[in-house]
């Protein structure tokens, strides 16, 4: 697959050099589809690990060895907050794709850079939840309902920590590479990562948080 | 062999593309803030199923349980421009295959083990 020479109209290649392909043609996907399709299939990958987390969680819920139990532990005002962060984050992604569709350097970078400052608010107000929780004894190794804890909302939480550093990059690579294709690729996927994290703290808001303090 | 001329394969659009038709700015941006705002409201409404007393307890997590699904209904469409349009169909499938693994995963591990507590006599 190659972009077309002249671009047409906002969209020079991708999506709109691809349906004239398999209009044409027929042949193989453009590029654009087959990374983004896979990538689709690596978060679907991802999910379904985290559903294990789940059901490992909602398993282990009772199992709080005399320990803290989750109503005593949760904060749900520091969970609200931390959700209205992560959604306002995933809104921004959104504007940062349009911007990106429309080739424009600046609000790019300034959608990406508030995304990525709602993504660190979210990490910071986590790892101060984390912190708190410690310090009152509350470590994973305390109780299996802790274990549990950690391992899910730890891993969601690393998985939001490494895309803050993708996001970085990726801010980089606009600046010195442009809107080339395999740029905006990358973005791409990117943004799916992003969005999916997401849906995934959706589950974990509602069943480790709001579920947590009602069992 | 006329008529196969209208028929045209419709091209694949990528995960999170907004597809074929390239919607205006104000379509796009529409897009967006209807999903926030319904995902803002789906959320709130969690959290105040949650804390209030207003619903009837038991019936609370599959208040929340409809909430959550209803909200990531709204990412999908609203964020990720999933539909239901024939260039959609490889990822639509994709995530059905998903969330039949997740299903499995989630509620045959809940079933097995509330079995295993209910047989062993463990009542924790």
């Amino acid at each position: 697959m190659s972009a077309p020479a002249i671009p047409a109209a906002r969209y020079p290649s991708g999506q709109a050099a691809a349906s004239e392909q398999a209009t044409a043609h027929g042949g193989p996907a453009a590029r654009r589809i087959v990374v983004g399709y896979g990538f689709w299939l690596f978060i679907l990958s991802d999910i379904v690990m985290f559903s294990v987390f789940f059901a490992t969680y909602v398993v282990l819920l009772v199992g709080t060895a005399n320990g803290p139990t989750p109503a005593a532990l949760f904060d749900l005002r520091n969970t609200a907050l931390e959700t209205a962060l992560l959604l306002l984050s995933s809104f921004c992604c959104g504007l940062a794709s349009m911007a990106v569709e429309r080739r424009n350097q600046l609000w790019t970078q300034i959608t990406l850079a508030v995304t990525g400052l709602l993504g660190m608010g979210f990490i910071l107000l986590e790892a101060r939840e984390f912190a708190h929780m410690a310090a009152e004894g509350a470590t994973p190794q305390r109780s299996a309902f802790l274990s549990a804890f950690f391992t899910l909302v730890g891993c969601h939480g690393l998985h939001v920590s490494l895309g803050l550093v993708w996001l970085a990059t990726t801010m980089a690579q606009f600046l010195a590479k442009g809107f080339r294709q395999s740029m905006r690729n990358r973005f791409y996927c990117f943004s799916l990562f992003w969005h999916a994290l997401d849906i995934i703290w959706i589950g974990i808001f509602t069943i480790v948080y709001l579920g947590g303090t009602m069992a | 062999m006329s008529d196969r001329d209208d028929i045209v394969p419709p091209g694949d659009t990528a995960p999170g593309d907004t597809g074929p038709e390239h919607p205006s700015f104000v379509e796009d941006l529409q897009t967006y803030s209807i999903g926030l705002l319904l995902a803002g409201g789906l959320t709130a409404l969690s959290f105040w199923a949650a804390t209030s007393h207003y619903i009837y307890l038991p019936a609370i997590p599959v208040a929340l349980a409809a909430l959550a699904i209803a909200q990531m209904g709204v990412h999908l469409v609203f964020f990720l421009h999933l539909t239901s349009a024939p260039d959609n169909t490889n990822n639509a499938l994709a995530l059905a295959f998903g969330l039949l693994i997740v299903s499995l995963i989630f509620f045959g591990s809940l079933w097995i083990m509330w079995h295993l507590n209910y047989n062993m006599h463990m009542h924790m």
